[in-house]
């Protein structure tokens, strides 16, 4: 029905619709320009060119450092400094606002060697350096400083890396954690394979059977990151932590709506892209949800080059916000594609992504999607009152009935959970999402019950024991519970 | 184009390829949605009787309703004038078909598709009426492209064809209007409001059946249908025809006026998409269907239009603005935000998106 030329000369739409779409003719003024990051940009026209629009001191990221300014942006706008600080701002306004962490916590953030982990892993550090500080130097010692602990996730089982690479890149990680103290940070490198048992080789051999019992490309990478949340939950459980952080960005949000979208998960989708993510034992939040990859690619490349400019030699310092491609795995697949989609729009306009996160944003989230109030500390009470309060409505702020055992995605009540063919009586046949049950499940009925067998303890369970809402509510009301033979049944 | 109909033609010498419906005879083809190995027969029979099943499972039609089919002379509304016309008559449905044809004034690309559809009229049995830009509006695309160029024409023709249908549809007092909107463009559609911000939009572009609380409700029975396979019924269909060599032109033929980029990102992922997993067209539907949207997404107060009455939730109809702009030589009145309007008459048309009551929203969401 509709029309399919490339060119266009009509422009029909780029200027009709959200507020963000940008004229492509006018690059320097993007969508970022719109966005709350404190500065107004009506100051431009009285600025000299090559000015920080902020400080009206320095000169601006493309005049410093011309090699990284390719897009344009805010490389024109803000001087190095200015940048970084405006990125640290996005930072800890998601934190504050959405009460991601409090003094009493531990923090585990999950590194896995990009920019955007590298980024998270810097601020948290800075932020409880400051913390620190503020420790010492004040006189009551009321406010305990956080803790902090960096995890990374060998994958390699299944999708290997050469092994110089991979130690090399391990060595590289250890020395920044270390350089980012104090206060010093416990660094683990945990094998996916771990979360079956202590034994490495029989996890091993259970995890390389589970992955090839996969045969979708999509579904077996989907099925890596799921199992990724549950090695990052494990760790965090076992060694004490409270939350864990994500180095998450709005480009990686961009394209998580649209692989959510393409798989038919658009009831879930609103569950994965908030700050916040109180479905798991141990919340995940996501500080840099503000962030493009472009900006914490920028920053990176800043602290890079500023290294290397200083005296010509390599050596670590505590501004390398070096990142780890070795470590870098491409995606492939449906999410490969939609990657490279999102890639061509974002050039196409660079408000693209932020548009497509702001629209996903309209979606209403879940109950779980913010920190569960801990009514019994008085003293941060003002943080909880701080944090973003959603209206739902009363029938949706209850906790979904289920969840799906791969993705623990929320099920939509009405049918999405049953099985197609299944019925011999097993409850936990039914709770696997449309999705998973296409490109991760095995078709044929004779498959699964071995499947099954393959999965982590931590998945199966969550079929066996119901969700944990169920058993907390269980909990609450068990005194008013008659026993199952007083109802004759 | 031309490879898709030649992949249905091609005879199959290679022994022992089973229609795996009937297992009797010779496959024929892949079918687009499964990739199961069909034959003809089998093929149409499962087509249409899923078309059947989408139109009982939502309720489109009560029997003794009048519809109107909304034909472009393309291959989809063709093939569901075709369609509804036979299962009208299969299962009894009741009702009076009617086809609802717009000439825009586009030389060169309507009056050729309109030669189609009045041979759609012959073939069928459907009484055809044609509702041209000229005897409504006064203009034809042709001479408003002379006069405002290649920019916003879009915006023009989309304006003024929803009225148009709903005229037309008023004209032959039809209680339904149908279009042929197939899964792929509702696919693109939910792609582009995600891609556009458009939240309201998206809240409503997935459902079947838009428009019931105005004048002429619009379905989509095609919604479920994927683009390749109506290609597949109409080019199958047309093999048997005398005319099949000189029609074939016809479904590669886009309107000589509309570069619509945008969407084109859009149907280029799709396809890419459908490549390597051909569901995900369905996937998104699905996926439009179950976000979730709170009810209360701010909705226009329904008004009427103070020159012509049409539906309007502003004091003009959008149509109205254009032809006003038109009329007057001023052929920015009413596009984009903030350019050239007229502040004595529509000072409120500033403010809003004007574009907001381009698609005016209680007609639904997709061009025809």
């Amino acid at each position: 029905m509709s029309c399919n030329s490339g060119t266009c000369e009509s422009g029909c739409y780029r200027e009709e619709y959200s507020g963000d779409d940008v004229r492509h003719d006018r690059p320097l003024v993007t969508g970022n320009c719109q966005e709350s990051n404190g500065v107004s940009s009506r100051g431009g026209d009285s600025n000299s060119p090559g000015l920080c629009i902020k400080c009206k001191v320095n000169e601006t990221i493309v005049s410093t450092h011309p090699a990284i300014a390719a897009g344009g942006g805010d490389c024109i706008r803000f001087c190095a400094d200015c940048f970084r600080s405006n990125l640290f701002g996005k930072f800890r306004f998601a934190v504050t606002s959405n009460a991601m962490i409090s003094p009493s916590d531990n923090v585990l953030v999950a590194f896995s060697g990009g920019p955007g982990s590298r980024v998270a892993l810097q601020f948290v550090h800075e932020m409880q350096h400051k913390s620190q500080k503020n420790f010492d130097a004040s006189r009551d010692r009321s406010l305990p400083v956080f803790g902090v602990g960096v995890a990374y996730i060998d994958e390699s089982i299944i999708s290997p890396i050469p092994s110089n690479d991979f130690d090399s890149g391990i060595d590289e990680m250890k020395l920044i954690v270390s350089s980012l103290a104090p206060p010093s940070k416990q660094f683990f490198v945990i094998p996916t394979e771990s979360i079956y048992s202590p034994d490495c080789a029989a996890g091993r051999d259970q995890l390389t059977k589970l992955a090839s019992a996969v045969s979708d490309v999509t579904g077996k990478e989907d099925l890596v990151e799921h199992l990724r949340m549950l090695s990052l939950q494990k760790i965090a459980t076992e060694n004490g932590y409270t939350k864990i952080v994500l180095g998450t960005c709005t480009s990686r949000i961009a394209c998580h709506v649209l692989e959510a979208t393409v798989k038919g998960q658009g009831f879930s989708l609103s569950a994965d892209i908030q700050y916040v993510d109180a479905r798991w034992e141990i919340p995940v939040v996501l500080p840099l949800r503000d962030c493009l990859s472009e900006e914490l690619n920028t920053l990176c490349n800043l602290d890079r080059l500023k290294l290397l400019l200083h005296d010509g030699s390599f050596f670590y310092c505590q501004d390398s916000l070096r990142t780890i491609d070795v470590l870098q795995q491409p995606r492939s697949g449906i999410n490969g594609l939609i990657a490279s989609f999102v890639k061509l729009l974002q050039q196409e306009n660079p408000s693209r992504e932020s548009t497509i996160v702001r629209t996903a944003g309209k979606l209403t989230p879940f109950c779980f999607n913010r920190i569960p109030e801990v009514g019994d500390d008085n003293g941060h009470l003002a943080s909880q009152r701080r944090q973003k309060k959603y209206n739902l409505k009363p029938n949706e702020s209850l906790p979904p009935e289920s969840f799906c055992i791969i993705c623990n995605s929320p099920l939509k009540k009405t049918g999405s959970a049953t099985f197609n063919d299944i019925d011999n009586g097993e409850t936990r046949a039914a709770a696997a999402c449309s999705s998973c049950q296409y490109q991760i499940l095995p078709k044929d009925p004779s498959s699964l019950e071995y499947f099954y067998s393959l999965l982590p303890r931590s998945m199966s369970a969550r079929a066996r024991d119901g969700n944990i809402s169920h058993e907390l509510l269980r909990d609450q009301i068990k005194d008013y519970l008659l026993s199952d033979s007083n109802d004759g049944t | 184009m031309a490879s898709e109909v030649v992949d249905a033609t091609a005879p199959k010498p290679r022994g022992g390829r089973f229609c795996t419906v009937c297992n009797e005879r010779r496959a024929a083809l892949k079918r687009p949605k499964t990739l199961e190995q069909i034959c003809k027969e089998c093929f149409y029979a499962v087509f249409e009787d899923e078309i059947h099943r989408v139109i009982v499972d939502n309720h489109l039609f009560k029997p003794g309703e009048r519809i109107a089919i909304g034909a472009s002379g393309g291959k989809d509304s063709t093939v569901l004038a075709y369609v509804l016309s036979e299962l009208n008559i299969r299962h009894g449905y009741g009702l009076d078909l009617f086809l609802l044809s717009i000439d825009e004034g586009i030389t060169g690309y309507r009056d050729d598709s309109l030669e189609t559809v009045k041979r759609n009229e012959i073939q069928y049995g459907l009484p055809l009426k044609v509702v041209s830009y000229k005897e409504l509006y006064g203009w034809t695309m042709d001479e408003i492209v002379k006069l405002i160029g290649l920019k916003n024409n879009c915006t023009f023709c989309g304006v003024f064809r929803r009225q148009a249908l709903d005229r037309g549809a008023a004209l032959l007092k039809v209680d339904k209007l149908v279009t042929g909107h197939n899964a792929d463009d509702i696919a693109e559609t939910v792609l582009l409001n995600i891609l556009r911000g458009d939240i309201a939009r998206l809240s409503r572009c997935t459902s079947i059946t838009t428009g019931e609380d105005g004048p002429i409700p619009r379905c989509k029975p095609f919604k479920y249908t994927y683009e390749k396979e109506i290609l597949r019924s109409w080019a199958l269909n047309l093999l048997f025809t005398y005319a099949y060599f000189k029609r074939l032109d016809y479904f590669s033929t886009e309107c000589i006026y509309s570069p619509n980029a945008y969407r084109g990102f859009a149907r280029e992922f799709i396809k890419d998409l459908e490549r390597i997993r051909p569901r995900a067209i369905l996937d998104i539907i699905k996926s439009g269907e179950d976000f979730r949207i709170s009810t209360s997404t701010k909705m226009p107060e329904q008004g009427n239009c103070e020159r012509c009455g049409y539906i309007s939730s502003q004091k003009w109809c959008k149509a109205c603005v254009l032809l006003e702009g038109l009329n007057r030589g001023l052929p920015k009145l009413g596009i984009g935000r903030t350019r050239g309007l007229n502040n004595e008459r529509n000072k409120d048309m500033k403010e809003t998106n004007g574009t907001k009551a381009l698609q005016s929203k209680q007609f639904g969401t997709l061009d025809f």
